[in-house]
């Protein structure tokens, strides 16, 4: 299985073992990852307004580099993943933005939305399989632990398209997958705070103490998130509840960390 | 642009449809960054639709919003609240001389743990 791999700015600095760990576990599952050649930051976050098109280009670059190699495109970062998938939706969907982004790039051929983008779970649910990731763990991770999805992965649902926006459980489905016991919390899809943390680090202070609190009310031993944010966010206000990137948690369950 | 003007231009931008809105304030009911905010998202679509965009382009509300899209999913209308505030705050960065983060006020809250994609994204909302 080959495809276009996507890691975006803070996987290559403040976030190397949520990369690390994704190809070294994509490996160990016969999966073939090619980074996208040239590719820039996406942005961190999707700008919603429709005359916003040069925040998009770089998404609709590395889309089209997938498109032509023929390859579906995998993120890992609930940001990029967040991003990209809506620029294609955009390309796909909105006439305005597809041609201001078309008239710009001036493509070979004009990029339409072609590209299919998935996340390294949703890549590990449906092209892996969840039950053959569960027959390739070596360590089963017997832990209990709490999915934090944050609003990322899941919003707007009908864009993003992952799972019930408010009722997931792709990443529940994970750490059964790799042997843990999942720990379900009401703030598992609630915001950590997010880009607050530059201007005010106060307010993800607490929308992360709320978080956290249920998470150890509700006996988590450990917390996973896919985003590095999410992840900055949990940890300086986790206390001694550790916060780790599934990626990890599934190398150390496939015997490749 | 008089008043009037923006408020179709953020309407036009964010593509809502405020009429459509049936005051329920189930979005304010979702925010969860609503005891932060001056003015809360049913606020925004009401304001918008009712002449008072004045009141949003003084306040600091809409860049307290965090664009985490709970008020959007759970919208039974599908008026898309987040949509509208970040029009607001578009008109209110495309200003001359308006944009609300510089980057050195970033080195304040920097350490050698904040990531990337937390400077990129907030400049991306704080600033043109």
């Amino acid at each position: 299985m080959k495809y276009s791999y996507y890691p975006g700015c803070t996987l290559k600095t403040k976030a190397k073992e949520l990369d690390v760990y994704a190809r070294k576990c994509a490996e160990k599952l016969g999966v073939e990852l090619t980074e996208v050649d040239d590719w820039q930051c996406c942005g961190g976050v999707y700008t919603t307004s429709r005359d916003e098109i040069v925040t998009k280009l770089s998404s609709v670059r590395a889309l089209n580099n997938a498109k032509e190699r023929g390859q579906s495109l995998v993120t890992v970062c609930s940001a990029c993943h967040n991003v990209i998938k809506r620029v294609n939706y955009d390309m796909a969907n909105d006439a305005f933005v597809n041609a201001g982004a078309n008239n710009y790039l001036q493509l070979a051929t004009p990029y339409n939305g072609e590209t299919k983008v998935i996340h390294f779970l949703e890549l590990l649910r449906d092209e892996i399989g969840f039950e053959n990731v569960k027959k390739a763990v070596v360590n089963p991770v017997k832990r209990r632990i709490s999915a934090y999805y944050g609003c990322l992965l899941l919003r707007p649902g009908n864009v993003m398209a992952m799972d019930d926006p408010e009722n997931p459980r792709i990443m529940e489905d994970f750490i059964s997958a790799i042997g843990g016991t999942p720990v379900v919390s009401p703030y598992r899809n609630e915001c950590c705070g997010a880009y607050l943390a530059v201007t005010d680090p106060a307010v993800p202070a607490r929308h992360c103490g709320y978080i956290t609190d249920s998470f150890k009310a509700k006996g988590a031993e450990t917390v996973i998130t896919a985003c590095p944010l999410c992840m900055y966010n949990l940890k300086r206000n986790s206390g001694d509840l550790p916060v780790v990137y599934f990626s990890e948690i599934l190398a150390e369950a496939l015997g490749v960390k | 642009m008089d008043l009037s003007e923006q408020a179709e231009n953020i309407k036009r931008i964010s593509g809502v449809d405020t009429k459509k809105c049936l005051r329920c304030g189930k979005c304010t009911a979702s925010c969860p960054n609503y005891e932060d905010m001056e003015y809360h998202p049913h606020q925004f679509v009401y304001f918008i639709e009712n002449g008072y965009l004045d009141r949003l382009l003084k306040s600091d509300a809409a860049f307290r919003c965090m664009t985490c899209f709970a008020c959007v999913e759970r919208c039974p209308r599908d008026v898309k609240p987040a949509k509208l505030i970040e029009a607001v705050r578009l008109t209110l960065v495309r200003q001359k001389d308006s944009n609300r983060l510089k980057p050195y006020d970033i080195i304040e809250n920097l350490n050698a743990d904040l990531p990337q994609q937390a400077i990129v994204s907030a400049m991306r909302k704080y600033t043109k």
